[in-house]
């Protein structure tokens, strides 16, 4: 039996290590590669909205299609909040988060009680009454082309005042709030909090049964991913210079769910942020060569999920370990004593013949 | 006063009534039997005292506290564990996994959104012994959907006992096990006996009046006899409902 997992790697695992060096090294390389700079800050807030989104769908099994209105509320908040009270980094991150968190909060409540489709076509809904409110609420959003001039305020740090105006600095920026999101994202899906949302997910009636306030942790997940999605917002808003609606559009929350399962958020905490980076190195390598990228990249999807819908990590993790074993798998548990009544016996053949005379063959 | 007690209860599906005027009282530290054959509602009645379904009509008091209608999970928190006669497990957890969630102790920081469960030890020990009282040691760390047929009823009534339950409802916990599981079954009912207020539905007769301290026999929705094991021996309604029953199942 394994040992316990050490405190450091509860904290910090090879694979963050790995991502977090990549990740930091790809200002001195990306030019170089053909592409820009932008495209860094833009693959790292799309995967800290994927990851706060895959909470919900591969965590929870909610599947969430009009998500794409947390994340404009995050956009729109931050901006909001600069031109209205005054320029300030931290404080319009956390209070377009919050915002969200409270957008998610509200809607939640109504979708907690639902399963399934009714679930699915109750996010759309939502995600159409944001979008349509940022579309016609002319005096706050903007309306169709949104806010403009959104600043890029400085990180205050006391002592130093760090400018945030060049894509790469605002790349490190981002790319720091990504690795918190990491982090903290990982201790939760690992915490016993996580571990009921993947419970729920197997099987919401045992769940029940066993003790647990479904619906408690239906809303908090729910409300937890919304405030994601609001930070990825506001970081959004800071990267465009601008919010609008677009984000909010059926179609951008589809495309989340998409980077989301083609990446194989089902079977791994890294699913999105591979299915980001498959997406938008799609868009600029394929989009180079043709028009009709989306297309393509339409396909593979649908091929995808006919025929491999733990995504690319399934793949991977069939490669390297035989056979697709635990979801979300934890390091193995110490392990107890030995038994002394045993209803299993040596025999398992026993099971078919025992079905026959099953005295409730229904 | 009885640990649990129903009253009056009535249970309908659209126009069938399937429990009627059902009273059944179940005394702390005892192993009480319900028995009746296929669809006379015993997993209906189940149902409804463990907070599935409300009663149409009809009290469900337990330890002198009325609870009738009240959450499955509200009720599971008072004390009440329940199997389910089609295996209900997380299939995609390991056992030890399956028992752990369940533990009372990691229910109370299920909104602990920080420390990782695998860090406690504690609650990781106390989930072995579970398993290892059901006679699944060694196979902690396997797939709860892996496991063999036997196992996984073993682990079914695991998650049921994990919470420590002042009182455990198993439903048809031989169902589908050949003659020798279901001895080794018996077995283990019996050693759960000893510290545990138990309420088992069951079809298999032998099993039953070997365990049971009293028994209800459910028939057509209804209590039609109860009494313990000797008592109703000689009732002709039993005795005929048990040939039916006998007689008419495959
Ligand atoms: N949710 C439901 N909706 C409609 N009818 C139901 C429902 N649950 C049970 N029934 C019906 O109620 C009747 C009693 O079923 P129940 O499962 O309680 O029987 P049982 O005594 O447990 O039988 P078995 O020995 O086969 O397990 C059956 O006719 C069944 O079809
Ligand atoms: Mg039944």
């Amino acid at each position: 039996m394994g040992a316990r997992p050490s405190a450091a790697s509860a904290w910090i695992s090879g694979e963050m290590v790995c991502l977090f060096a990549v990740m930091a090294t790809l200002p001195l390389w990306i030019e170089a590669a053909g592409l820009y700079q932008y495209l860094g800050i833009e693959i790292a807030i799309w995967m800290i909205y994927g990851l706060g989104f895959n909470l919900l769908l591969g965590y929870s099994g909610l599947p969430s299609f009009g998500h794409g209105a947390f994340f404009g509320i995050g956009a729109y908040v931050f901006g909001l909040f600069q031109a209205w009270a005054f320029e300030s980094l931290l404080l319009g991150i956390a209070l377009a988060t919050v915002a969200a968190f409270a957008a998610g909060a509200v809607v939640a409540c109504f979708l907690s009680h639902r399963r399934g489709i009714y679930f699915a076509l109750m996010t759309i809904a939502f995600g159409q009454v944001f979008w349509f409110i940022a579309i016609k609420w002319h005096t706050v959003t903007g309306g169709e082309d949104g806010l403009l001039n959104i600043p890029r305020p400085a990180l205050e740090l006391g002592v130093a005042s760090l400018p945030l105006g060049s894509n790469v600095a605002l790349f490190y920026f981002v790319l720091l709030v990504f690795a918190v999101v990491v982090v903290a994202l990982w201790r939760l899906v690992h915490s016993p909090f996580g571990k009921v949302l993947q419970a729920v997910r197997q099987n919401e009636e045992r769940a029940r049964f066993v003790g647990y306030n479904v619906w408690r942790f239906k809303w908090a997940v729910f409300s937890l991913s919304a405030a994601v999605a609001g930070l990825a917002g506001s970081l959004f808003s800071m990267a465009q210079q601008s919010a609008y609606p677009d984000v909010m559009s059926l179609h951008a929350s589809g495309v989340i769910v998409m980077m989301t399962l083609i990446g194989g958020g089902f079977v791994s905490f890294w699913g999105p942020v591979v299915g980001v980076a498959v997406y938008f190195l799609a868009r600029d390598v394929l989009g180079a060569v043709t028009e009709t990228w989306l297309l393509w990249f339409g396909l593979v999807f649908v091929v995808s999920v006919l025929f491999k819908p733990e995504g690319i990590a399934g793949v991977w993790q069939e490669r390297v370990s035989g056979v697709l074993r635990l979801r979300f798998a934890d390091a193995p548990l110490r392990s107890g004593r030995t038994g002394d009544v045993s209803i299993v016996g040596p025999e398992h053949g026993e099971t078919k013949d025992a079905i026959g005379q099953s005295p409730s063959g229904r | 006063m009885a640990l649990f007690e129903a009253r009056g209860i009535h249970k309908r599906f659209g126009h069938q009534v399937v429990l009627e005027n059902i009273d059944l009282s179940f005394e702390a530290g005892r192993l009480s039997g319900i028995m009746g054959p296929n669809g006379a509602g015993k997993t209906t009645c189940f149902n409804v005292l463990t907070g599935a379904f409300k009663p149409d009509r009809g009290r469900v008091i337990f330890d002198g506290e009325d609870i009738t209608g009240r959450s499955p999970d509200a009720i599971a928190r008072k004390g009440i564990s329940r199997s389910f006669q089609t295996m209900s497990l997380f299939d995609e957890y390991t056992a030890l996994e399956n028992v752990l969630i369940a533990l009372p102790e990691v229910r109370g920081r299920g909104f602990n959104m920080i420390e990782p469960l695998a860090m406690d030890g504690e609650a990781a020990d106390r989930a072995a012994a579970v398993l290892s009282r059901v006679g699944l040691s060694g196979r902690e760390h396997r797939r709860a959907g892996d496991l063999a047929y036997g196992e996984r009823r073993a682990l079914e009534i695991a998650v049921a006992l994990a919470a420590g339950p002042r009182l455990l409802f198993l439903d048809e916990p031989t169902s589908g096990l050949g003659a020798e599981a279901t001895a080794r079954l018996a077995d283990l009912v019996l050693d759960l006996k000893r510290d545990y207020s138990i309420v088992v539905i069951e079809h298999d007769m032998r099993f039953l009046f070997g365990l049971a301290d009293t028994i209800s026999v459910i028939h057509w929705g209804q209590v039609i006899a109860g009494g313990t094991p000797d008592e109703l021996r000689g009732n002709k309604w039993v005795q005929r409902s048990m040939l039916a029953d006998l007689g008419g199942s495959p």
